[in-house]
């Protein structure tokens, strides 16, 4: 059987050489709707064909040997990345994944996986709104673009110098999703400056432009989507955790999976609502976690006492309560701008507002040679206008689909296939 | 002779370093300097409760000292277990594995099925241990679900429930993790009649129980997706407890 597979390998070959002559056929997306994208894993067949498993090794680091872990994070020890490498010298790519997402995630070890097929060896890092990085490697309240970015970049510089024993690297590139891919931009021009990394190449995937405006939007899909907003989700909640028991006892599998999840939501009642409040509850509650774990590491005062000392068995339950019930406007307005302010006299919340967005950086963001952009024109970060602004910002920089949510089509071979090209310049 | 399940007689050791570290205090260590937040429970939190999060929890302080002692286990003694396993044994082995060790198992959903009078299941419970252990040699395969006959998962903290048996306090059980007063009852009534007539103490040989349970263990770890800290949250004690009546009152309904 082993001696067929060159064969087959060959014959496989001959016989896609004319359809690779072709031109290549119009883009296919399966779902229309951008919550149904969105939240939709893609099918498999449609799905690029990423290896099983790739060589991963994880490193902790301690960016701030001296800091003292707050004993509520017991389980917090250092600041764990993820290194995919190559066996020989390769240049080396940093992966900055989305809003709360760990280096290990399922989206950042599959991007983890498609770079290192195309011959990268990639660093994960897990996203400065997770609370590992929050508690191990923040040093303020998460939100500022700038100060984010700083966080970043001495991580990245600590992982470097780690990475940099084990392979041999040929040069420096940097993608980021979502929020990741937001933060990117950041340090990309951070990086003009400090010249630490010399990035051959930058792509952001999926950024939002105002994070204030998409933060709002998001939070408002939970608001808008359940009447009575959070504190009404427990039917809500039950009826979805009903729904999908149901599909997966018609399905017959025992496990969740995509195919169960698609299931589940033809069943739903009020499907596209119900969607959509989910995306706002998963993204409300990372931004609780967030807040709540950046209030211990500065000390509290916004949702946990100040000089009060939580330790390895106090109840969180209050403090979980009060952070899932806080949106980030709330946050912004009472916590964030009030911190920032203190750092530096002068700031207005309208200054601050339009900092945390895209088009503070929008000169050096069209000028930048290095920089790619994909992203989607139908993702529900974006504001009606955005992606206009963004492809006249990125011009022939950009490839934008017409469909696939905020990151649904991530893995679609033909999107697959812009990131590839864009993070190692073998463009069209 | 009785089949202790590995985990089970692991619990021992855990049970008592969890009372060890029970001791503390839930409520935070406060000072006479200390301030109360911007945001306070009292101020936020106006609609009347219960709410999803508060779930019945008077041994809480047990509670996350033995989710603490199961975090620790988990990281340094069973997943390094189970990834050892996953890395020598074949992916089409496991399976394998896993498939004997449900067929063994459907002793306790027979047992529990028929407690209930849930005749229908118990019915497809049997005729999958009769088809699967024949044509499935010894469980091996489950050809059984080709025709149709699914399995019908029933435990004895699920017979209790569906008899109305309240749920009780919320409870993480060392080593085998989340809980309640009621299923962790059912957890040791079901042990205890699978140890003294289920299909492992018709061999009656101490080997073969000591292979079944470490297998058994190993198996059911390499089989829970679950990991700690998967979902990125400071108040995954919370979540856990939020969802395990949730997916415990769908499963008695079932």
């Amino acid at each position: 059987m082993r001696r067929l597979l060159p064969l087959a390998l060959l014959a496989a070959c001959l016989w896609r050489a004319p359809h690779a002559a072709a031109a290549s056929p119009p883009y296919f997306y399966p779902f229309v709707s951008p919550y149904e994208a969105t939240v939709m894993e893609l099918p498999r067949w449609l799905e690029v064909s990423l290896p099983a498993t790739v060589p991963i090794r994880e490193f902790t680091l301690r960016v701030f040997p001296e800091r003292e872990i707050p004993a509520v994070f017991w389980y917090e020890d250092g600041l764990v990345c993820s290194l995919a490498y190559q066996d020989r010298a390769a240049p080396l790519i940093f992966v900055v994944p989305g809003t709360g997402a760990r280096y290990n995630s399922a989206k950042t070890l599959k991007l983890q996986k498609l770079l290192h097929q195309a011959g990268f060896h990639v660093v994960a890092l897990s996203s400065p709104i997770h609370m590992d990085f929050v508690v191990n490697a923040g040093t303020g309240l998460p939100g500022e673009p700038w100060q984010d970015a700083e966080d970043l970049y001495r991580v990245m510089a600590l992982a470097y110098e780690a990475v940099r024993r084990r392979v041999e690297v040929s040069s420096v590139a940097l993608v980021g999703y979502s929020l990741g891919g937001f933060n990117a931009a950041f340090v990309a021009r951070l990086d003009e400056e400090r010249r630490r990394f010399n990035f051959r190449r930058v792509l952001i995937v999926n950024p939002p432009v105002d994070l204030y405006g998409a933060v709002s939007a998001l939070d408002d899909l939970l608001v808008q989507n359940i009447p009575g907003g959070i504190d009404a989700i427990e039917p809500f909640l039950r009826s979805v955790l009903a729904t999908v028991g149901a599909a997966a006892k018609e399905l017959g599998y025992a496990e969740l999976s995509g195919e169960v999840l698609y299931q589940a939501y033809k069943l739903l009642p009020r499907k596209e609502e119900s969607l959509a409040a989910l995306i706002g509850l998963v993204f409300r509650m990372s931004a609780g976690d967030m807040m709540f774990t950046a209030d211990v590491m500065n000390g509290g005062g916004y949702i946990v006492p100040r000089n009060a000392r939580l330790t390895n068995s106090t109840s969180l339950t209050r403090f979980a309560a009060v952070a899932y019930r806080t949106r980030f406007v709330d946050y912004f307005d009472e916590y964030l701008f009030p911190h920032r302010q203190a750092r530096e006299p002068g700031l207005t919340k309208d200054g601050l507002r339009r900092r945390m967005s895209l088009r503070s950086l929008e000169a050096y963001l069209r000028t930048a040679d290095k920089l790619r952009l994909v992203h989607n024109e139908d993702d529900i970060i974006l504001a009606p206008g955005e992606i206009e602004y963004l492809q006249s910002v990125f011009a022939g920089r950009a490839r934008v689909f017409p469909t696939g949510g905020h990151m649904g089509n991530t893995f679609h071979p033909d999107v697959a296939r812009a990131i590839v090209e864009a993070v190692t310049g073998r463009e069209p | 002779m009785g089949v202790l399940p590995g985990r089970t007689a692991l619990a021992v050791p855990a049970v008592a370093a969890v009372l060890l570290l029970a001791a503390c205090s839930t409520l935070p260590h406060v000072g006479p300097d200390t301030v109360p937040p911007l945001r306070t429970y009292a101020e936020v939190v106006t609609t009347p409760g219960p709410h999803l999060l508060d779930v019945s929890d008077p041994v809480e302080g047990f509670n996350r000292g033995a989710y603490r002692v199961n975090y620790y286990l988990d990281e340094y003694l069973f997943l390094p277990i189970v990834r050892a396993y996953e890395f020598v044994v074949p992916d089409y082995v496991e399976n394998r594995i896993s498939s004997v060790l449900d067929n063994i198992g459907e002793f306790n959903n027979l047992t529990n099925s028929l407690l209930q009078l849930k005749l229908k299941k118990a019915g497809i419970t049997l005729s999958r241990f009769v088809v699967n252990s024949t044509v499935g040699i010894a469980g091996l395969w489950d050809p059984a679900a080709d025709l149709g006959l699914v399995r019908q998962s029933e435990d004895f903290g699920q017979t209790l429930g569906h008899y109305g048996v309240g749920s009780g306090a919320y409870l993480v059980l060392p080593v085998l993790g989340p809980s309640s007063a009621r299923d962790a009852a059912g957890v040791a009534a079901d042990s205890v009649a699978f140890s003294f007539v289920g299909p492992i103490a018709w061999i009656d040989d101490v080997a073969v129980s000591a292979a079944y349970s470490g297998t058994a263990a190993v198996d059911r770890r390499h089989r829970i997706p679950f990991r700690y800290r998967q979902t990125g949250s400071p108040f995954e004690y919370e979540l856990l407890r939020m969802l395990y009546p949730m997916k415990r009152e769908l499963e008695i309904a079932d």
